[in-house]
Order: structure tokens, then sequence, then C-alpha cells
């Protein structure tokens, strides 16, 4: 089956989840990727959204955080003061999974502004539930497109922490997380380098060449010294995936997802 | 004891200019009924506090109602930015406004100390995280017990909370059901409170652990049918996600936006939201 690089992508970050794992679920690619994992080889995998849903089963991809479907499915709901407080920091999750607008070479995440913090270029969302998530949870998976724009050098903003400058500045700072572990684009999945936690790319997806790379991201990419292929999207993982976005298109009113 | 009155009414005693008013409701039951007779009120100088700010606080603030805004996560949510906030802080228009941010973690703590009569709130958030560079109410505290360094941040106390929920009783007793969110320890925190409800029924029949408010924790409330729309209300109707979507280019355009309240806010009064959840 024919696919897009967006889809290999949803398909990627799904396959890094766990029937047994407990994930934190951020809005957009990465909500997506998380219903295919529980739709395709992980039925078991707790979801859970900020808004206080936990173990929830969307039929449909919510389009806020806080859709009904969320709370319809779920096991139970809490209040948000709880869900923060007694689950996150609790440390009960054992994924984080967040997008970001500007991500950094050591896993910093930027989706606050553009420009400076007083007289901005452009005024992004800000942090939401992230800057915890991304120091309470077990560990962090990030997905987003590769673009210079987007994966650069330098953030103009750190509204939820990685590495830092990488090496072990974390455990220096006293965070006991792992941070993030994964980071899963429309052409690679990347991993830190166990010393020097900066994201090495381990795997390429299918036809995507070194030059393609380089052109995307904003840094000097590192490779892991074999770099495998990504295996392509099965025809379920396809199937499940588009069925699951024609089901969100036709409930949010023709909004092409 | 809460008082049962009109919507234009329970605005007008409770909501003054200069204060600080939290209308809030996570995604789901958010009072946007309230939020258009504050701007048809033309209240001025409002501190605006809410955790997700969303189309009603690019309302407010597009009509020019607001001085300041806390905040944690100001987006439309799953379709893009907030264009009027951004046009506020960006562009100056109608004017520029205040910024205080923080994190959901904090916001959701600094309304739970308020509501326990705490001056601050502890939680082990923002580190590394840039916005305590930037917003000097995030400070830390070491723990007297373990010496782990803790954030801090001051109470959140409005003068005014205003949320919408299911049901009122006629003595005013409150049930709120589906995503809670902050709605109890908002009101909980404030000094004053509005609460739009969709219906008023004889006996709420909670279960034992319901969300509810009772009557003597709430200032006014007022029944206001769809009153959340395009929010939701869990068991009467579903989040209009068509219409956030379509708010989209609405916002991006001053003119545009202004011609929009002028029609669907400033000429009309609460009890159109009744027809705009028909058929959803």
């Amino acid at each position: 089956m024919d696919y897009k690089p967006d889809e290999m992508m949803t398909v990627a970050a799904a396959r890094a989840l766990k029937n047994s794992d407990v994930c934190f679920v951020g809005i957009g690619a990465p909500s997506a990727a998380c219903n295919l994992a529980r739709l395709t080889h992980a039925p078991d995998i707790t979801l859970i959204y900020e808004s206080g849903t936990i173990n929830t089963k969307p039929n449909v991809l919510p389009l806020s955080i806080g859709d009904g479907e969320l709370c319809e499915t779920a096991l139970t709901t809490v209040s948000v003061p709880e869900m923060f407080r007694y689950w996150l920091q609790g440390g009960r999750i054992t994924i984080g999974f967040l997008g970001a607008a500007q991500l950094d070479k050591f896993g910093n995440i930027n989706t606050t502004i553009v420009g400076d913090y007083d007289s901005p270029k452009v005024r992004l969302p800000g942090g939401g539930g992230a800057p915890e998530i991304a120091v309470s949870c077990g560990e962090i998976f990030i997905t987003l497109k590769q673009t210079p724009r987007g994966m650069v050098d330098k953030i103009d903003f750190v509204t939820s922490f990685g590495f830092g400058k990488g090496g072990d500045e974390r455990e220096r700072m006293g965070i006991k997380t792992k941070g993030p572990s994964r980071l899963m684009t429309d052409l690679a999945i990347w991993e830190p380098d166990p010393v020097t936690k900066e994201f090495t790319v381990t795997s390429l997806h299918p036809g995507v060449t070194r030059a393609q790379m380089a052109e995307t991201v904003g840094w000097e990419i590192k490779y892991a010294d074999s770099v495998a292929e990504t295996p392509p999207p099965t025809e379920e993982e396809l199937t499940v995936l588009r069925d699951l976005k024609a089901r969100t298109a036709a409930a949010h009113g023709g909004k092409t997802a | 004891m809460a008082k049962f009155q009109s919507l234009h009414d329970a605005v007008a005693e409770n909501i003054r200019d200069g204060d600080t008013v939290a209308y809030e409701g996570f995604t789901h039951l958010i009072p946007h009924a309230a939020a258009h007779e504050t701007i048809r009120q033309k209240r001025r100088d409002l501190t605006l506090v809410r955790m997700t700010p969303d189309l009603i606080y690019d309302q407010l603030i597009g009509m020019g109602c607001a001085r300041k805004l806390i905040f944690s996560f100001a987006g439309n949510p799953g379709v893009g930015l907030l264009r009027r906030l951004r046009d506020s802080v960006e562009n100056g228009w109608p004017h520029k406004i205040e910024i205080e941010e923080h994190s959901h973690a904090a916001m959701a703590n600094a309304y739970e100390a308020g509501a326990a009569g705490l001056p601050c709130a502890i939680f082990r958030g923002y580190l590394g995280a840039e916005l305590k560079r930037v917003n000097p109410n995030i400070k830390s505290v070491t723990c007297p017990f373990t010496g782990e360094e803790l954030a801090a941040v001051p109470a959140m106390n409005p003068d005014v909370g205003v949320i919408h929920a299911q049901k009122a009783d006629r003595q005013g007793n409150v049930l709120i059901e589906g995503i809670v969110g902050v709605q109890k320890e908002c009101i909980l925190a404030s000094k004053r409170s509005i609460v739009t409800v969709e219906e008023i029924v004889d006996d709420l029949n909670p279960h034992p652990n319901a969300c509810v408010l009772p009557h003597w924790t709430v200032t006014s409330i007022a029944q206001v049918t769809g009153g959340a729309h395009p929010s939701y209300a869990q068991g009467y109707y579903p989040r209009d996600n068509k219409y956030y979507i379509d708010w989209d280019p609405i916002a991006a355009d001053r003119d545009a936006f202004l011609a929009w309240m002028e029609e669907n806010v400033l000429k009309v009064g609460p009890e159109i939201f009744a027809s705009r959840v028909e058929g959803l």
C-alpha cells in the first residue's frame, strides 16, 4: 500500500508504545499515534488526557483535550488538580507523549513564543501541561514533522526541559525521570546518545536520504553506527489509521484531519 | 445563599470594572453566555484568569474588556492559535494586555490552594522551564523535611468565579458532571460567584460522591439553556467542533471579528444560546 510521510510518522510513533504503558497523551499528532497503538498492537494501553480522563478509549480522535468522547469512554474522570497532583506528579505515568513547535537536539521543547518573550514575533499557545509532563513521566516520546523552522539549533524559549545542554545536566538538576527517549518524525526515528544525550538517528524511513534529512534539520545530524530502515506501515496499520481519521473528520463536521 | 437572577443582573451585580474574574471550565462547560453578557455590559480593565483561554477570552480581549491575562494554554484546541489574543500581544490591538503565564499544574494547584485557604501552592514543577525567568510569581521553597526544592506560586483567589453547570435545584445547590476541571476549586476560591445552569430541577439526585456545590457557596445562579455553546454540557449537547474550526478565519481579521461580535453577541441576549444547541 502507498502511504504518506505523515502516516509513516504516526505509525512509527504508535509502534513505540507497549500494551502495558500508562501514557499521558498530548493533543494532535501524539493523540493519533496513541490511539493507533490502542487500536492495533496495544489494546490494553492506558491513555490519560490532562482533562482528567483515565483509561479512555475514544472512537474518534478528540479535537480538544477535553472532548465529551474522552469522558464517555473513560474508566473514570478525575478533577484537573487531582490529575496533575496524584497521577502525574505522583509518578504513576510511564510515558508522556508530546509534540513541539520548536525542538532542539537535546529534546528541549518550545511551544511558547517565536522571538523575544516580551515582544514576540509569534505568540504560541504556551506550555499547558507539558512543563511538568516533561519531568514527571517515566520517559518522554516526541513526535513532529521535520522542518528547518521546527528542528532548530537553538530554541527561542525552553517551555519543557529535555536534557538541557546535554550530558548529565538532567540528573544534576535532581530530575529522576529518564527524559526524552525517542523522537519519531515523518522521516526518521531518533534516540538520545547514551552519554551526550544528543538525538541521534537510529532508523530512516524507507526511501529517505541523508540529503533530505540535512535539508529539514537546523543542526548537524549525528547518525548511529548502524542505521536501520524503518519497516513500512503494514496494511493493517494503514487501514486502521485511515478509518480513524475518516471517522474523526466526519465527526468534526468536515475538518480535514 | 444562592440568589436566582437573570444573567444580566448576575453579571451587573457581581462583575465590576477592574475585577479579577475567572471564567472556568476545562474544555467542557465553558461559560460562554456569561462572557458574552460581560462584553455587552462593557466591563473594562478586567484581569482574566483561565487555564485555557479558549474562544471566550479571544472575544473578551478583542472587545477590549481585559487589562491582564493569567493563563497556562492559550490556543484554539486542535485548530491553532488565538488570533485576537495574538493581535493584542503582538500588535497592541485594541490594546496590549499584560500576561502572567503558568503551567497547567501551577494553575490547578493555585486554585486548589485558593479553595483551601492557603497563601500559596507548593508542587514539583517548572524544573528546567524558562517560565520561571519571565514570571516573578514563580518562586521556590525548600521542603523542611527532605530538603527538596519545590515550586511555589501564589494561591488564586479571584474576585469573581464564573462557571456553567448542568443543573441547580430550587435551593441553589449545583451539580457538575463529566470533565469537572477546576470548577469546584474556582468557585470555592472566589469571593463572589456566578453559576449558569442548563436547567433548574426539583431534585438533583446526586450520587454520594458527585461534584456538588452547596447553595451557600454560590452567589448568583442564572438559568441559560445552551449557555456553554460552542463548548458542551455532558448529557445535554456535544462540543460544537465545527464552530471552533470556523472561528479561526473570523478571528483572523479585525473587521470580520467586530462584525461577528455585533451580530452574534451585542445584538442578541442569552436566550439565543438555546437555539444554538438545537440539533447538535
